[in-house]
C-alpha cells in the first residue's frame, strides 16, 4: 500500500502495464522527459525507454491514428491527449475508425486502445481546457467511456481499460488530480468497466454523479440534516453504464438527482433520467432532477465556479426533489 | 537535449535584397512597441503570480521583434490571426493595453469581455481575429480571411488589395490542418502570409525532435507552390526590410507566402513550466542577442559609427518610463474594472436568444464592452 494521488495512481498503473506487457505503448505530446502536461507519465520514459513512452509532435490526429494502427496490429496503445478540447483534431480517427472497426470487420480486427484524457473544470483554465464532453463519446457505439475520481478506482479501471479488447476513452478529472491521497495497493488489480460504486447508503434519495462532481455531492450531502439519508452513486463508467445499480437504488428511494459538469441538454443526465423513468416509473415519488453546467460554452475562470455545480446548487436540487 | 536554432541560411540572405529601409520614425515606433510588449509581459507575469490572472498564460518576451516587424509592414485593414501566445500581436496591432490586461483579469472591459482570457485576444476594429487555443486551427482561418479579402475585391468590387497575416508556432507544423491550408492557398491563389514564429520548441519538445527535415522548413511551403523565406526574427530592422517586400508582393499579385522567422522565447512555455528541456546557458545565449537591446543600441549609436544616432540615453530612459506608466495604468484599470456578473454566464451564446426554446430559456444579450 502507498498513499497516492490520482496522478500517482495512474502513473503507477501505467508503470505496471509497461512492466508486465511488452505490447503496451504510450504516446503523446511531451509524455517523455517532461512527463506530460500534468506529469502523469513522469519517470516512465526513463524507466521503460523512449520507444515505449513515445514523444510525438503536436498532432492529435496523427497520435490517435497511429495508436489505432498499433492496436490494429495487436498492440495495446495508450495515447495521451493533453486536454479534452484537443480531442477535436483526433475525433475523426477515434469515432470514424477506432469505434467502428470491430463492427466494420465483423470482429476480425479489434482496437485495444486506451485514450487518456484530462477532463473537466475547476482548475481556472479556459474553455477547451475545462470542458466535459463525456456524453459525446458515450454517444458513439463501439467506444467505452470511463471517468474515475479516486486514486484507487483510477488504477483499477485503467488496468482494466488497457486490457480491454475495445477502445476506451479514459477521462481523468483534473480537479481531483492532486486534491487528495489515499491508500492504493502497489500490486496490480482491476475494477471492472461498467460497475458503479455506491459511495454512501441511504433510503431517502439517490444522487448519481461522476468525475470531480462526486466531491461536491459529498459536501452537499454532508450539509443535509442528519435525518436525511442519501445514497450517493459514483457512476465511474459513463458507458456502458451501470443501470442496475442506479435502478436498484431509485426503486428503494423513489427520488433521484443527477449531477454533472457538462451542459444539461443531451448530457448523460438526460440519458440516465430517461432510463430511470423507463425502468422505475412506478417507484418514482418525484421527477428526476438534474443539477448540471449550463448550455453555454465553459466560461473563463471568474465565472467558472458559477458554472460548475457546487454543494449549494446540488443541495438545492436535493431539497427540491425531497420536498416534491 | 538542448538545441541551438540555426542561423538563417544563405537562401534567406539572398532574399533580403532591396527592401525599403526602416525610417527613423518607424524605428522609434518599433522600439516603443517592443518595449511596451516587454513591460506588459513582465507585469502580466507579476499579476499571474499574484493570482490576478487565471487560466493559462503564455508570455511573449523574447519574440517581440516578430510581431512588431511583421505588423509594421501591414495596412490597417489587413486581417491578422494568431495562436494563443497573443498578447504581443494584440498590442502591436493597436489594442489598448488596458483592454488586453482586463481580458486576462477576466473583467468586462477586456477585449472579449473577460470571457476569453490570455489566449483569446480579439480586436475587430483593429482587424485582429484572435487569439486561438487549438494549435494549428488558426491556419485555415487565415486562409479564409485572405480568401474573403480577395473575394470582396474581385467579386464584390469593394475595398482594396489586402493580405492576411497568419502566425503559427513551430509546434503547429505538426498539425495536418496547416497543410490543407497551404494547399488551398495555392489552389485558390489567396494572399495569406504564414508567419512561422520558430522559437525552437513546441512546449517541451525541441524543433528537431518534432519536425522532420527541420533545417528546411520552407520546403514544406514550397512543396505546395507557396514561396518560402527564412528571416532573422531577432533583428527588427532587417526583418522589416525583408518582410515588407514579401507583403508588397503578396498584395500585388494576390498570392500566398510562408516566412520562417527564427526567434526565441525567454520564459517557459506557460507560467507553469519547469523547463527541463533546455539549459540556462541556452537562454542566456539568446538574451545576449536581445532584439530590444540591439535596436536601442542601433538607434543610440552615432551615424559615424554605423548607427542611426537618433536616440539619446535620456530619450530611451524617458521612453521606458512612459511605457512603464502606461502599463501600470493598464494594471490599475484591470484591477478596478468590473467583473462579469453571473448573468453573463448565459449571454453571447446566440445572436437571437429564443425564450422557451432552450430548456433553460435564459439566454440573454450581454452587456456592451465599455472599451469597444
Ligand atoms: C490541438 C492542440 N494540441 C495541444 C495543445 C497544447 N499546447 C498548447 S501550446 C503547445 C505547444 C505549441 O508550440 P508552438 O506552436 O511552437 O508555439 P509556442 O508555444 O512556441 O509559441 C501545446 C502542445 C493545444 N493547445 N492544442
Ligand atoms: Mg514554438
Amino acid at each position: 500500500m502507498t498513499q497516492r494521488t490520482l496522478v500517482g495512481a495512474i502513473n503507477n498503473a501505467l508503470d505496471i502495464a509497461l512492466e508486465t506487457d511488452p505490447e503496451v505503448v504510450i504516446l503523446g505530446e511531451d509524455v517523455g522527459i517532461n512527463g506530460g502536461v500534468f506529469r502523469v507519465t513522469e519517470g516512465l520514459a526513463a524507466k521503460h525507454g523512449r520507444h515505449r513512452v513515445q514523444n510525438t509532435p503536436l498532432d492529435e490526429s496523427g497520435i490517435m491514428g497511429a495508436a489505432i494502427g498499433l492496436a490494429m496490429a495487436g498492440m495495446k496503445a495508450v495515447p495521451e491527449i493533453q486536454f479534452e478540447g484537443f480531442l477535436g483534431p483526433a475525433y475523426d480517427q477515434l469515432v470514424n475508425h477506432a469505434a467502428r472497426f470491430r463492427t466494420r470487420t465483423r470482429s476480425a480486427i479489434t482496437i485495444p486502445l486506451t485514450v487518456r484524457v484530462p477532463v473537466g473544470g475547476g482548475i481556472h483554465a479556459p474553455e477547451l481546457h475545462s470542458d466535459s464532453p463525456e456524453a459525446i463519446y458515450a454517444h458513439h457505439p463501439g467506444l467505452k467511456v470511463v471517468m474515475p475520481c479516486t486514486p484507487y478506482d483510477a488504477k483499477g479501471l485503467l488496468l482494466s481499460a488497457i486490457n480491454d479488447p475495445d477502445p476506451v476513452v479514459f477521462f481523468e478529472p483534473k480537479r481531483a488530480y492532486r486534491s487528495f491521497k489515499e491508500e492504493v495497493p502497489d500490486e496490480a488489480y482491476t475494477i471492472p468497466i461498467g460497475e458503479a460504486k455506491v459511495v454512501s447508503d441511504g433510503d431517502d434519495l439517490t444522487v448519481v454523479t461522476w468525475g470531480a462532481s462526486v466531491f461536491q455531492c459529498l459536501e452537499a450531502i454532508d450539509n443535509q440534516p442528519d435525518d436525511v439519508n442519501i445514497e450517493l452513486i459514483d457512476l465511474r463508467t459513463i458507458y456502458p453504464y451501470d443501470l442496475d445499480t442506479i435502478a436498484e437504488s431509485v426503486e428503494k428511494t423513489g427520488r433521484c438527482v443527477i449531477v454533472h459538469e457538462a451542459p444539461r441538454t443531451a448530457g448523460m443526465g438526460a440519458e440516465i433520467s430517461a432510463a430511470i423513468q423507463e425502468r422505475c416509473f412506478l417507484h418514482l415519488e418525484a421527477p428526476v432532477q438534474r443539477v448540471t453546467g449550463f448550455d453555454t460554452v465553459m466560461p473563463y475562470y471568474k465565472l467558472e465556479l458559477e458554472y460548475l455545480p457546487d454543494a449549494e446548487r446540488i443541495g438545492k436540487g436535493i431539497s427540491e426533489c425531497l420536498a416534491y | 537535449m538542448s538545441q541551438t536554432i540555426s542561423e538563417p541560411t544563405e537562401r534567406a540572405v539572398q532574399d533580403q535584397s532591396n527592401g525599403p529601409r526602416m525610417s527613423d520614425d518607424q524605428a522609434l515606433e518599433a522600439l516603443r512597441t517592443m518595449q511596451l510588449i516587454r513591460e506588459f509581459e513582465s507585469r502580466t507575469m507579476q499579476a499571474y503570480q499574484r493570482a490576478k490572472i487565471g487560466g493559462f498564460c503564455h508570455i511573449y518576451t523574447g519574440q517581440e521583434a516578430c510581431a512588431v516587424g511583421t505588423i509594421m509592414s501591414l495596412e490597417k485593414t489587413d486581417p491578422v490571426v494568431t495562436a494563443y501566445r497573443d498578447h504581443g500581436h494584440a498590442l502591436a496591432r493597436g489594442m489598448h493595453p488596458s483592454a488586453c490586461m482586463a481580458e486576462m483579469f477576466g473583467k468586462l472591459a477586456g477585449c472579449a469581455k473577460g470571457k476569453g482570457g490570455s489566449m483569446h485576444m480579439f480586436d475587430r476594429p483593429n482587424h485582429l481575429y484572435g487569439g486561438h487555443g487549438i494549435v494549428g486551427a488558426q491556419t485555415p482561418l487565415g486562409l479564409g480571411l485572405a480568401f474573403a479579402c480577395r473575394y470582396q475585391l474581385d467579386v464584390m468590387g469593394s475595398g482594396e488589395k489586402r493580405v492576411a497575416l497568419c502566425y503559427l508556432g513551430d509546434g503547429a507544423l505538426g498539425q495536418g490542418a496547416f497543410y490543407e491550408a497551404l494547399n488551398l492557398a495555392t489552389l485558390f491563389s489567396t494572399p495569406v502570409i504564414y508567419v512561422l514564429e520558430n522559437n525552437g520548441y513546441s512546449m517541451g519538445t525541441a524543433l528537431k525532435r518534432h519536425a522532420a527535415n527541420a533545417d528546411r522548413l520552407v520546403d514544406r511551403a514550397e512543396a505546395f507552390g507557396v514561396r518560402g523565406v527564412e528571416m532573422d526574427g531577432l533583428d527588427v530592422m532587417s526583418l522589416y526590410e525583408q518582410f515588407r517586400p514579401v507583403v508588397d508582393d503578396c498584395r500585388e499579385r494576390q498570392v500566398p507566402a510562408f516566412v520562417d522567422l527564427k526567434t526565441y522565447r525567454y520564459q517557459g512555455h506557460s507560467m507553469s513550466d519547469p523547463q527541463k528541456y533546455r539549459t540556462k546557458d541556452e537562454v542566456e545565449q539568446y538574451k545576449e542577442k536581445d532584439s530590444i537591446a540591439r535596436l536601442a543600441s542601433q538607434l543610440m549609436t552615432p551615424k559615424d559609427d554605423g548607427g542611426r544616432g537618433i536616440l539619446s540615453e535620456d530619450d530611451w530612459s524617458a521612453m521606458q518610463k512612459e511605457i512603464k506608466d502606461l502599463v501600470k495604468e493598464a494594471m490599475d484599470f484591470a484591477e478596478e474594472a468590473e467583473a462579469p456578473g453571473e448573468s453573463e454566464l448565459t449571454t453571447d451564446v446566440y445572436a437571437n436568444p429564443q425564450p422557451n426554446l432552450s430548456p433553460q430559456s435564459v439566454y440573454g444579450h450581454g452587456v456592451k464592452n465599455p472599451l469597444l
